[in-house]
């Protein structure tokens, strides 16, 4: 296993300046009690045992590092390497945190779960994990997303959840979050919400990025099997922020592997028009934490938009903030007409449907393997399967199914 | 001296406990907002809360969430609700209810998440609300471990920062927070967001007289308080109530009813739940 050399969080949550807990009172009694579990179980073998025994017989870990032949020609350059996240149960990253959160909740004897989802991956992963454990578990969903994304909705119920569709503000993921934050607020003593991404107040932020490290931890590994050597650079794409601090983590104190996060560029550069919060917001405060926020002069949260529901949200996670300021990690965007044509180019050339979130870190691999010499490696985390988005990208390309 | 210091040391030496309502600016409109707030003073408020919209309000239930958008949809910006608190604090009603107390103004108190006051800037923010006539200001999402800096910008201005406790908050905690808070100390009557409940929990009473043998600060009860039962419950045990989304309820109807008619059942609400203090 690695060692990061990451200092941060301190003990307050922060990240550098960001992160902290910029929640109503009433929360602040169950964060510090879900501090003091998750610092127990993190330190506790039998705990870590257990999550790698579920990693491994239920989630299928690891995830294969895959060469991508195809691709790495199409690119005319670097090779590219694809660690296979869509491969997990469930079909993406998320999975991980939800093992890992569930088990803390019962643990902490919690019978019941709330969890917020945006295109329904979180949603799924959480409906499962608490399927297998036995928790009650609650979903909230913005209406637009339950529109949009039918057939997670079907499945959260047949695992024996209930979704709640969202009707406030917004209706979508960033909405679904103040709902779930709401319903915490009235049932912290018997309720864990777990929370879907590397965003929140502490600590949530280095919770998930922890539970979401196994993909780094791996892939670094894979690759110095693979390989030989570690990879030149690492790409994955940015949201909320969980795949990309999971698979960046393990690898922030190689000093020699570059470190890429690709943001949603959307439609344009316009307010509204993008998801791009380390490229086009600034600090404040959303969901419970100090981190960059797309927002208008005022601090009201701004509209975003990308073809990627996974990507949507105005904020994202404190640590890329603390990351993007070091100069770490850089962050870059991606088109939603580029992210589409990768969606294709993928599925015709690998025969792997890509999760549109997927395509925009696949996008930025080749632009920057095509750039770099044969020999350089590229390691992409391939972060969810594409299944989900068929329907959306049938919708924009004028097919019906 | 502070205004709500004022209120409180006056209601002391008459025996009196203080009627607080909430209103959100800019819901239907800032006209609107005006007129509620008159009504609301001449009605027997005490101290006016300010809500100030706001596009993610976590610690707010349906109620006051809904007036938040509508007024944000609206166009409504943060400069707007400044000069709406401005011309609530130049009314010569809420300047001061000239019959019974010549020269005591109803203070004006904002309800502002941490995200605007951060983008405006701490120090700028206290300066606009100090110059549109607010006292204070409570700020739902900075708990006392955030909340250190704008503590001290306000208080080298006297203006109040209003700290919750809440029903999780544990003893140690509350004292934390008791000590930090100035004005008065807000009390959370329930465990979960604003709005109108049918009952408050029995623990309610035990905590705010454990509280009162900790603090000098007056103690105010918010979230769920609608109904004159309610208030009876807490008069003896409480130097004040906080009413909210009952209030907010009846002014939404402004947009498609008569205001006077709607000015007419707040006035009503208002009286209900005052002379049950």
């Amino acid at each position: 296993m690695s060692a990061p050399t990451s200092s941060a969080p301190d003990n307050h949550g922060r990240f550098g300046a960001y992160g902290g807990r910029y929640v109503p009172e009433t929360l602040m009694f169950a964060l510090r009690q879900l501090a003091e579990h998750y610092e127990q179980a993190r330190q506790d073998p039998v705990f870590q045992e257990e999550f790698e025994r579920y990693l491994r017989h239920y989630v299928g870990r690891p995830s294969p590092l895959y060469f991508a032949e195809r691709l790495t020609r199409e690119a005319g350059g670097a090779r590219i390497y694809l660690k296979r996240e869509d491969l997990n149960h469930t079909g993406a990253h998320k999975i991980n945190n939800c093992i890992g959160q569930a088990l803390l909740t019962r643990r902490m004897g919690k019978p019941r779960v709330i969890a917020e989802t945006g295109a329904g991956q979180h949603g799924v992963a959480s409906a499962t994990a608490c399927a297998l454990f036995g928790l009650e578990c609650q979903v909230y969903m913005g209406e637009e997303d339950v529109r949009r994304q039918k057939l997670n909705v079907f499945k959260m119920k047949a695992l024996g959840s209930k979704v709640v569709s969202v009707t406030t503000g917004s209706r979508t993921l960033r909405d679904a979050i103040n709902e779930a934050l709401r319903d915490w607020m009235a049932t912290v003593e018997h309720t864990h919400y777990i929370i879907g991404s590397v965003v929140g107040p502490h600590p949530f932020p280095v919770m998930v990025r922890d539970f979401q490290s196994v993909i780094g931890r791996e892939a670094r590994l894979q690759c110095l099997e693979e390989v030989g050597r570690l990879p030149d650079v690492v790409v994955a794409c940015v949201g909320g922020g969980s795949n990309s601090a999971g698979m960046f983590y393990p690898f922030l104190a190689d000093r020699s592997v570059e470190l890429v996060g690709v943001e949603a560029g959307g439609r344009g550069a316009d307010p509204g028009e993008h998801a791009a919060t380390l490229g086009h917001g600034q600090p404040g405060v959303l969901h419970g934490s100090y981190s960059y926020v797309l927002q208008d002069d005022d601090g009201q949260t701004a509209p975003v938009h990308s073809v990627s529901a996974g990507l949507d949200y105005p904020g994202v996670g404190p640590e890329h903030s603390f990351w993007k300021d070091s100069g770490r990690v850089r962050y870059t965007s991606v088109s939603d007409a580029d992210a589409l044509s990768n969606f294709h180019l993928c599925a015709r050339l690998e025969g792997i449907l890509p999760a549109l979130e997927t395509a925009h870190a696949v996008v930025e691999a080749m632009r920057l393997a095509a750039k770099r010499a044969k020999e350089d490696v590229i390691v992409v985390c391939f972060s969810g399967r594409g299944d989900k988005d068929c329907y959306e990208v049938a919708r924009l390309e004028g097919e019906e199914i | 001296m502070n205004p709500i210091d004022q209120l409180f040391g006056r209601l002391r030496a008459q025996g009196r406990k203080a009627f607080i309502a909430f209103l959100t600016a800019g819901d239907p409109d800032l006209a609107t907002t005006l007129a509620a707030g008159r009504e609301l003073v001449r009605a027997g408020t005490d101290l006016l809360e300010i809500g100030f919209p706001y596009s993610d309000p976590i610690a707010d239930g349906p109620v006051i969430q809904a007036s938040y958008t509508r007024a944000l949809e609206r166009g409504l910006r943060l400069d707007d609700v400044f000069a709406c608190v401005r011309q609530l604090a130049d009314n010569p009603e809420v300047a001061s209810r000239e019959r019974e107390r010549p020269d005591k103004p109803t203070p004006l108190v904002a309800m502002v998440s941490y995200s605007l006051i951060h983008r405006r800037g701490p120090e700028a923010f206290l300066r606009q609300a100090q110059q549109a006539g607010l006292s204070g200001a409570i700020v739902p999402d900075l708990p006392v471990e955030e909340a250190e800096p704008l503590g001290e910008l306000a208080a080298a201005r006297d203006f109040k920062l209003i700290h919750l406790v809440t029903p999780t908050t544990p003893r140690d905690r509350a004292l934390r927070i008791a000590r930090c808070s100035t004005g008065f100390l807000y009390c959370v009557s329930v465990t979960g967001i604003t709005g109108e409940r049918d009952a408050l929990p029995e623990q309610l009473r035990e905590q705010l007289a454990w509280l009162r043998g900790q603090t000098d600060l007056p103690l105010c009860v918010g979230f769920g308080i609608s109904r004159p039962e309610q208030v009876r419950m807490l008069r003896d045990c409480a130097d004040g109530v906080i009413v909210g989304s009952a209030i907010v309820r009846r002014l939404e109807q402004a947009a498609t009813r008569p205001l006077p008619e709607v000015l007419d059942e707040v006035r009503a609400l208002v009286r209900g739940l005052t002379s049950a203090l």
